[in-house]
């Protein structure tokens, strides 16, 4: 039994101006032990996907349909209760912003107590010599006297820290991380993956990575799963993104950024245009204002919807461009280019 | 010799943390203490360093908009260090700066118009064919719609906003660009548009730039030259390839070896350096080499003598004792008397 599966998640939210597909038909697998990275243009849903997952949409105005199979139980169809029971323990999510995720007037150890409590019947003085060992963990140094401390008396850093140390304590099965280290200097940044890799050896959790860093998914990733406006366009192990990807948004992807561990290029290969609006989201393929090779679709890529294909083992991509067209163009227009 | 444009001499600047009713002075924060450097007309100076290390305090005293503690800053010549407000309208002009968040950084209730002709405004400047020409023809040059004038900053996205910004900066044709992390707000593939525009920018308007920012990435494609700065103090500075290629400072060599490369078969077996415990805080910086409580190096000498900014390599300065990659002598003390 797949540990987590979601089949055509739709998260769409009624405005004023629209209805806001956010999350528009997204399936995916992952098990345990094993990391899942998503990559994604701003706004594209990565962060309303993993708060569907937690149920943390539940009760609001947002429209859920599709089904989210976590260890043998649908979670679109149980009860807010129950779903809420699972955080924690089954689940736990580090949040984008840590600041928002903890409760400003207790302490850091407090809420790390109070979060261990929930799912283990312990005493409060069990519970914070948890807490305590679990900051040191995540390398707050002398964890016995920062655990009395409140959140505004952390750095950025520290903060992120403590919230991971918070998500962790009840060594949760599936672990989503939503831009863990994007407000963190590359130093600690370094420190926290380690940490999330260690974490996830010592206790076979299942993790999954949203980031708009394409270094940090590829340090981490087995597979990766890359969205634009709201769908996925295109899946694979982290080897077929980064070597033999087919979607030209992800070439985009990889032509915007300067790399480290290349030569310097002349020039960045940008993406034309911007974001796709999600309220009138554009007709057909959803990158088709913005890619260079829609033409080459004869008229396709503006009218209809591609569908998300299997091109070679596991490899899927959401693309009119014939396989061996894509392969080709990857190989002799784009290749080279990101290389010379 | 190429001809130097700017030049930064042991600046300083202190900001006084007070306390109780009287506001008495009980310390300060030492966000910039005693740096120094050139940039040269026409280059691109990165200016890297982690968060709070003193880089936008750096360019806002270059561009006089804060007060400087101590040192001195020449401009094409002029010391420019204390210089009233009236005497420094004029080369208010030739330097502009181009902020760090695209999103707050332009008043909302006004249109793309009045935001790029507000510096013709400020400075009473006429144009040949009025300032809504001059402006379109901005706006063109960055890549935006002339017909974009009478919109407003919601109605664009990110990448577009900051190119509201920098034609806002360009208005007034400035010679010298300070760029405070130009492209961090933005989305990825935005970020490329926005650095290609830079380089674009600068070879057609012969601009020079200092381009501040944390991205080590970014900053390489950018620049010509690249400053290292570590709690206040400039730790090395040198040519891109021989900074990126060969970094003296350990921790320049901590921070290239902690940036992810996106290439999943390189996960293994990449040597990495891994730093413990935070930044010190500039309130109370280390003595000596402020970088002695995270490095893995640091000898005695490190503790109580802090290492001078020593030209090691032709054009590649480091400040530390024991620099990696030095030309001969290598793990010997690098102080000169
Ligand atoms: N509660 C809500 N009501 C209406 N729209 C929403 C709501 N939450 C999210 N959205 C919209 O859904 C879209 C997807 O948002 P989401 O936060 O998932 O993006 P993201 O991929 O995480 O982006 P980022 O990289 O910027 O974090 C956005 O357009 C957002 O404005
Ligand atoms: N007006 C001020 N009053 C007191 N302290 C200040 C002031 N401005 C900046 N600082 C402090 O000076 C130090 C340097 O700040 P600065 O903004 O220059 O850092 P930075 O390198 O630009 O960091 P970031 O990458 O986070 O933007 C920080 O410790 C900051 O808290
Ligand atoms: S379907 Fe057409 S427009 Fe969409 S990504 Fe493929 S080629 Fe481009
Ligand atoms: S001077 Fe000493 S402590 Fe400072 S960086 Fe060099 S070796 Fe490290
Ligand atoms: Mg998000
Ligand atoms: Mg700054």
């Amino acid at each position: 039994m797949t540990f987590l599966q979601l089949n055509d998640l739709k998260v769409h939210f009624p405005t004023d101006d629209g209805l806001v597909k956010s999350v528009d038909g997204l399936s995916f697998q992952l098990e345990r032990g094993k990391t899942l990275g998503i990559v994604g243009e701003s706004g594209s849903g990565k962060s309303v996907t993993s708060l569907s997952i937690l149920g943390l949409h539940k009760g609001g105005r947002a429209k859920i349909s599709g089904e989210i199979w976590l260890d043998g139980e649908e979670l679109v169809s149980a009860s807010q209760e129950h779903v809420r029971s699972l955080r924690g323990k089954k689940m736990a999510m580090i949040f984008q912003d840590p600041l928002s995720a903890m409760h400003p007037y207790y302490t850091v150890g407090d809420q790390i107590i109070e979060a261990y409590r929930i799912h283990n019947d312990v005493s409060k003085k069990v519970a914070k010599k948890h807490a305590i060992d679990m900051l040191g963990r995540v390398g707050i140094p002398q964890p016995d006297r920062r655990v009395d401390s409140y959140p505004h008396e952390f750095s950025g850093g520290m903060r992120q820290r403590a919230m991971i140390a918070m998500a962790l304590s009840c060594d949760p099965e599936l672990l989503i991380a939503d831009e863990p280290t994007t407000a963190l200097d590359v130093t600690v940044q370094a420190q926290i993956l380690d940490l999330m890799r260690d974490l996830q050896r010592d206790f076979n959790a299942a993790l999954i990575i949203i980031t708009h860093d394409l270094g940090v998914v590829a340090e981490l990733s087995d597979d990766i799963l890359v969205m634009y406006g709201g769908k996925c366009i295109e899946y694979g192990s982290a080897d077929d993104i980064f070597e033999r990807p087919e979607h030209p948004y992800t070439w985009g992807l990889l032509g915007s950024m300067p790399r480290l561990d290349r030569e310097v290029t002349e020039r960045l290969l940008p993406i034309k245009g911007s974001p796709p609006s999600l309220i009138n989201v554009p007709s057909g393929c959803a990158f088709h204002p913005r890619c260079a090779f829609e033409p080459r679709t004869g008229g396709k890529g503006s009218t209809v919807v591609p569908d998300l294909v299997e091109t070679e083992g596991g490899h899927l991509v959401r693309c009119h461009l014939s396989r061996e067209e894509r392969r080709d163009i990857w190989a002799t227009e784009i290749k080279p280019k990101l290389e010379s | 010799m190429t001809e130097t444009i700017l030049s930064v001499e042991g600046l300083e600047k202190h900001f006084p943390v007070t306390k109780g009713l009287f506001k008495s002075q009980v310390g300060a924060v030492k966000a910039v203490d005693g740096i120094s450097f050139d940039v040269r007309k026409g280059e691109t100076l990165g200016l890297v360093g982690e968060s709070g290390c003193g880089k936008t305090t750096t360019g806002r005293l270059i561009t006089r908009l804060i007060e400087p503690t101590g040192g001195k800053i020449t401009f094409e010549g002029h010391d420019i260090t204390h210089m009233k407000q009236g005497k420094l309208r004029p080369l208010r002009r030739d330097m502009q700066m181009i902020f760090q968040d695209p999103y707050s950084s332009l008043n909302p209730r006004h249109t793309v118009g009045a935001i790029v002709g507000a510096p013709f405004r400020i400075q009473g400047i006429e144009t040949e064919q009025g300032t809504k020409k001059a402006v379109q023809d901005i706006l063109e040059l960055v890549g935006l719609n002339p017909e974009h004038y009478n919109r407003y900053p919601h109605e664009f996205s990110g990448g577009q906003r900051q190119r509201i910004g920098i034609a806002r900066t360009l208005a007034l044709k400035p010679k010298l660009i300070i760029a405070d992390e130009p492209v961090s707000a933005l989305d990825v593939s935005i970020q490329a548009q926005v650095v290609n525009l830079l380089e674009d920018l600068q070879n057609e308007l012969d601009l020079t730039y200092v381009v501040i920012a944390h991205d080590l990435s970014v900053v390489r494609h950018i620049s010509d030259r690249v400053a290292v700065m570590y709690l206040g103090k400039i730790v090395e500075v040198g040519e891109r390839a021989g900074l990126y290629g060969s970094p003296m400072h350990p921790y320049t060599n901590a921070l290239l070896s902690a940036v992810p490369i996106p290439d999943p078969k390189q996960r293994e077996g990449r040597e990495r350096i891994r730093l413990t415990g935070d930044v010190p805080s500039p309130l109370n910086p280390p003595p000596a080499c402020r970088f002695h409580t995270r490095c893995w190096k640091a000898q005695e000498i490190c503790k109580t003598q802090e290492p001078p900014l020593a030209e090691l390599a032709p054009g590649h300065a480091v400040a530390c004792h024991f620099p990696e990659n030095a030309p001969s002598k290598t793990e010997t003390p690098a102080t000169v008397a």
